[in-house]
């Protein structure tokens, strides 16, 4: 027989009783025992899933029993049994999100949490900086990601598994196998699908409980508002400069946060840009840089973990906007260095002559981000239909009219001519070579790329110096440029047809198209 | 209603606190925003009047989030009954600050509470104190309900 002290306020659940003297050989025992006889006290003390609420401590004559061996702890007659608040309490609306249903004034508007979702995110309702409330506000967030690739992947799993009751991902993309090193989200038996019906399956394996919502899209100007509209939160998971740009002025149009990070090789950078909060992307990068100055991974290569760190950083910052808690990223830009495994953080200022988030803004709606960028979309990426675009090659480079490698050749040949002598297919490129015709095949990749693979006969001319090699070359030659995709090669005949390379042409979707259309053994990367 | 007043027999719950006592709250309240304070009202509490006689500022030793969550650890709340029973007196509740937010409870708060104490919470707005409110959780733990808050002019001493 042991004695529980009942504190004061709680009294009146005993009958005005101070010490209860109650059966049982381990503190969990003892106080079944208590609530048994008393069981008015038992929602004070325990919550609705059985668990000892989070506040109430239990001391064993002088002992919290959390130091001893908590409800197993061994309780003899005579012992005493005390409970003790540990008083917590808090402000209600934490969550700087604006959205009613994730800020409201009192908690009961919050969706309930059914009890297998307790059971799922019970390691997150112990912890009062999430808790029942954060829990709730997790499920009625929305949350739309930018893409479902190497940021997307580990974000769209700890997203998912932290309960983010909506979450959206857009993304247009298949597959393939060298997401496979980085995208922990698809596995080999992925390859060929639609990234959207992979990840779909996979985070609905992880929780059944929230709604995912594919946008099986490219982001572009002319949806991206709409895109927008119904979520609170938008993360950039995105590979280039047109959609990073696209996504800040987007956000700050529709006043999201823009949970932001981006890889590159062996650096990422993680910040949140929140106009109407702080600086945006804008303020602290005002224009993109020159095209091609700065690689995509698809070129530049990127390590296969550090999608995981940045994206699991952005994952956190997400989770942290909607619960309110700690110090979300605005106004700071992380920066982090894999190789020495450095993590730097910079200070960012709202710039108040920024053109869209400043309080007089010169842009108020959004703008064509390629044209922006200084691109002409990349042919490879779309295939032919990148080609109803292909125009800005024609016209950017003043190409009209320029003789093909053979026009002749072009003009029986009625699936390639379409007015448009910029880029040229691999199967076409072959047969040129297989004919023995006069051009030159030059390879803008750099000198790895080139080892890991390359078509017989190119002439390595790395981008980075090519504007001086190019000097060496005669101008009145016929060329077909390659690279890894068609990226860096249409900036390449760009150039050229500007210093008068009228036969320049592109290899249409680069070495990658060649392997695919030409020759398998060259092996794809 | 004053202070040192009975209540009617079918009077809502109030809480008495002195003028001094609500003053030092609130210049705790000041000194610690952005953060939140927090602090025990000791006292004695009959049929619903509670009437607060000393008030024991505590430290916020949450590590984190303090702007918006406090804690007290479970041994200053046994030093705070210490403190009670040597003056007769007992734990008749807590006061909290909410920076920048208004005095009413939060689930967070709902969630900590027992009946049977008052919740004092002061709003802190850009630094200054704003507006007080008490609070009582129902039985049911369903919600809180408001007390009357009186101060009374005259700091109040133990019976």
């Amino acid at each position: 027989m042991a004695t529980i002290q009942i504190p004061t306020p709680l009294r009146r659940f005993t009958g005005e009783a101070g010490d209860v003297e109650v059966q049982g050989g381990t503190v969990d025992e003892a106080l079944g025992d208590l609530t048994r006889q008393h069981p008015g006290l038992k929602p004070h003390l325990y919550t609705a899933d059985g668990g000892l609420r989070s506040f109430v401590n239990i001391f064993l004559n002088d002992d919290d029993v959390r130091h001893l061996e908590r409800g197993a702890t061994r309780v003899a007659p005579g012992d005493t049994l005390t409970i003790i608040p540990s008083i917590a309490g808090g402000s209600a609306v934490a969550s700087p999100l604006s959205r009613a249903a994730v800020a409201p004034g009192d908690g009961n508007e919050l969706p309930a949490l059914s009890p297998e979702e307790i059971r799922q995110y019970s390691r997150h309702l112990i912890m009062p900086e999430v808790g029942i409330e954060g829990q709730r506000r997790l499920k009625a967030a929305k949350v739309l990601m930018i893409g479902a690739g190497g940021l997307g992947s580990p974000l769209g799993l700890y997203l998912a598994a932290a309960g983010v009751g909506t979450l959206g991902v857009v993304d247009f993309d298949v597959v393939d196998e060298s997401n496979l090193h980085r995208q922990v989200l698809f596995s080999h038996a992925d390859v060929g699908r639609p990234k959207l019906d992979a990840a779909v399956e996979r985070l609905r394996g992880i929780n059944p409980y929230i709604a995912l919502q594919p946008h099986p899209v490219r982001l572009d100007s002319s949806n991206a508002l709409e895109l927008f509209a119904p979520y609170d939160i938008v993360v950039d998971g995105t590979d280039n400069f047109q959609t990073r740009y696209l996504v800040n002025d987007a956000c700050v149009l529709t006043g999201k946060p823009n949970v932001y990070g981006s890889i590159f090789r062996f650096e990422g950078q993680v910040s949140i840009f929140w106009g109407a909060k702080g600086p945006c992307y804008r303020c602290l990068f005002p224009e993109p840089p020159p095209p091609g100055l700065v690689p995509s991974c698809a070129e530049g290569g990127v390590l296969g973990v550090l999608p995981g760190i940045i994206g699991a950083l952005q994952a956190n910052e997400v989770i942290k906007l909607i619960v309110g808690a700690g110090e979300p990223m605005i106004g700071r830009l992380l920066l982090f260095d894999a190789l020495k495994l450095k993590f730097r953080e910079l200070k960012l200022r709202k710039d108040p002559a920024c053109p869209i988030c400043s309080e007089h803004p010169t842009q108020h709606e959004l703008i064509d981000y390629d044209q922006f960028c200084g691109i002409a979309p990349p042919a490879a990426a779309t295939g032919a239909g990148a080609r109803a675009g292909g125009a800005g090659h024609a016209g950017a480079a003043g190409a009209a009219g320029a003789p093909s490698p053979d026009s002749a050749d072009a003009a029986t040949d009625d699936d390639d001519d379409n007015d448009d002598d910029f880029d040229v297919e691999a199967g076409e490129v072959k047969r040129w070579l297989d004919e023995g015709r006069d051009f030159t095949l030059i390879d803008v990749r750099s000198p790895l790329e080139h080892a890991i693979c390359h078509i017989d006969g190119a002439r390595l001319m790395p981008l980075q110096d090519f504007p001086q090699q190019l000097e060496q070359l005669d101008p009145a030659g016929r060329y077909v440029v390659h690279c890894h995709h068609g990226g860096r090669s249409t900036q390449a005949v760009q150039l050229m047809r500007q210093r008068g390379f009228k036969a320049a042409r592109n290899l249409a979707g680069g070495i990658d198209a060649w392997s695919h259309e030409v020759d398998p053994a060259v092996p794809r990367y | 209603m004053t202070a040192s007043g009975e209540p009617a027999a079918a009077a809502p719950a109030a809480l008495a606190v002195s003028a001094a006592d609500m003053a030092a709250i609130g210049r705790h309240a000041e000194r610690t925003y952005p953060e939140e304070c927090c602090g025990f009202l000791l006292g004695e509490a009959r049929d619903g009047f509670t009437r607060v006689a000393r008030i024991v500022p505590a430290a916020n030793e949450r590590g984190d989030s303090r702007h918006n969550r406090f804690v007290m650890s479970p041994e200053t709340v046994l030093a705070a009954h210490k403190e009670a029973r040597a003056a007769g007196l007992a734990v008749v509740g807590y006061y909290h600050s909410h920076p920048d937010h208004p005095a009413a409870p939060s689930e967070f708060d709902r969630e900590h509470a027992w009946p049977g104490l008052s919740y004092l919470i002061v709003s802190v707005q850009a630094g200054q104190v704003d507006q007080a409110r008490s609070w009582r959780l129902r039985d049911d733990r369903a919600r809180f309900e408001e007390e009357h808050l009186a101060s009374s002019a005259e700091p109040e001493r133990p019976a």
